[in-house]
């Protein structure tokens, strides 16, 4: 069963238009977010998107669009307290 | 006099770049000078890992083991227990594993050991370069969303190391895991080289390079099965008592045991408590309701409250009972509620915007909590 967070928040974005269905996309996805429909790429389950941001990273048509970061609360609320940004390893 | 050329300081000399000034690769018997490389060694340390030194174009290059070592493991072991883990690195650069040749694969990893102690066991049998970048002693996945698994340091890497001189081809292998950092279009723009994401995990190195570089839709998945988050599960327990707080609780428990029965603490509800959010809502993840890791901490860590008021025969008759009882059910579930909420950073499958949402609802909701029962404890001792 995968296993699911929290439904309807995540900022992923994707626009067909712009799509060249070069398939990196569906490469990169560690959660197979994206598949190829014919010659282009199709979102499958959003909620399923974690917002790594590998897709926007290689995307060379900018057809992806997503707020990356990664979701620890651990580093967010490190964040606040110390008033800066904090992440893994510090 | 030497042939090799004035002595280079050894900081510079390592995997892949020249270990003297004239760029003459030091042999042995014909040669009077001597590689700073010797098998075993590296940048004087010692590394059993390193089985010997490969010569090629560009320099001297070290050849690894690909199977795990007594040491190997017990570094393993260490780290997940969390000691040492912000140290556990190699010198980034090139590295041989077999006997590679101009034509053999481009593996790409991070200075994080784990990492390039999974690569290299994959590889058992094969013959490839390994090419290892500085990512200050992360794991791929981790290095890659800081952007120090990225474009930029893949690039000075491939400089760095000479790699056009050694290898005929123009491909590398990087682990899906570094797409978050790497921009595959952008290495090929600046080095010549393109970049082939191959699986998530290094077990499958070798069928996909058998399948000639095309990956199943499994080996493309990331997964977080019962035995992964099992094996995370050490270091959030140890986290817990290497933080100060943590530590003055085993001190106080330390001391109300050695004889101090007037300290009013119940060690034994905050360790269950601590174990069900590090340990227990691990374990159970699929399967406790709520999709917010701080809500099936809450409803684990409720389920023990309980237990532990049952045990100690809270509530009972009394007004003190009562208010045992109530601080119980509203201190020891925010505790595990908090401690499972930091899972999520563990975790493969929450997104940033999930988090915020999580903790902008249960934050509020552990504090208040845990106050209302600090309240109804102190309460407890005035009845």
């Amino acid at each position: 069963m995968p296993l699911r967070y929290l439904e309807n928040v995540v900022t992923l974005a994707y626009d067909p238009e712009k799509c060249t269905g070069c398939g990196m996309c569906v490469a990169v996805c560690p959660h197979a977010v994206f598949v190829m429909e014919g010659k282009k790429a199709a979102i499958t389950d959003k909620d399923l998107c974690m917002e790594c941001g590998a897709c926007l990273r290689n995307c060379p048509f900018e057809a992806i669009s997503v707020r990356p970061g990664v979701g620890c609360a651990y580093a967010l609320m490190m964040s606040q307290l110390k008033g800066r940004e904090i992440s893994s390893g510090d | 006099m030497s042939c090799c050329g004035p002595e280079i300081d050894p900081e510079k000399a390592g995997p892949g770049r020249p270990a003297n000034a004239n760029d003459v690769v030091c042999c042995g018997s014909d040669c009077e000078c001597e590689s700073t490389l010797q098998a075993g060694d590296l940048d004087g340390k010692s590394r059993p890992w390193i089985t010997g030194v490969l010569t090629a174009a560009a320099g001297t290059v070290p050849a690894v083991a690909t199977r795990p070592s007594w040491t190997d493991r017990l570094g393993t072991w260490k780290v997940r227990w969390g000691f040492g883990r912000s140290t556990y690195a190699i010198p980034p650069g090139l590295y041989a594993i077999g006997a590679p040749g101009a034509d053999a694969p481009v593996l790409v990893t991070a200075n994080f050991k784990m990492s390039f102690d999974r690569v290299r066991w994959a590889m058992e049998g094969r013959s490839a370069w390994l090419l290892v970048l500085d990512t200050k002693g992360i794991n791929v996945w981790c290095a890659a969303g800081k952007g120090n698994f990225g474009t930029d340091e893949l690039v000075r890497r491939i400089e760095a190391t000479r790699l056009g001189e050694i290898v005929s081809h123009r491909q590398l292998i990087l682990p899906q895991l570094g797409a978050p950092g790497v921009a595959a279009h952008l290495v090929t723009k600046l080095t010549k080289f393109q970049v082939m994401f191959g699986p998530v995990r290094a077990e499958d190195l070798p069928a996909f390079l058998d399948a000639g570089l095309k990956a199943t839709p499994e080996m493309r998945l990331i997964r977080f099965p019962l035995k992964e988050r099992l094996i995370l599960t050490p270091v959030e327990l140890t986290g817990v008592f290497r933080h100060p707080i943590g530590l003055a609780f085993l001190g106080l428990w330390a001391l109300k045991l050695l004889g101090l029965r007037f300290i009013p603490l119940d060690g034994l509800a905050f360790l269950g408590a601590i174990l069900i959010g590090t340990v227990l809502v691990q374990i159970l993840l699929p399967w406790v309701p709520g999709r917010a890791f701080a809500l099936k901490g809450w409803i684990l860590g409720a389920i023990w409250a309980i237990a532990v008021c049952a045990l100690r025969g809270f509530p009972g008759a009394s007004l003190g009972g009562w208010l045992a009882a109530l601080s119980y059910v509203l201190i020891l579930p925010a505790l595990s509620a908090f401690l499972a909420m930091n899972f999520t950073g563990s975790s493969t499958f929450t997104s940033l915007s999930g988090v915020v949402k999580e903790m902008k609802y249960s934050v509020p909701a552990m504090i208040a909590s845990a106050g209302l029962g600090i309240v109804a404890l102190v309460a407890g001792f005035f009845v």
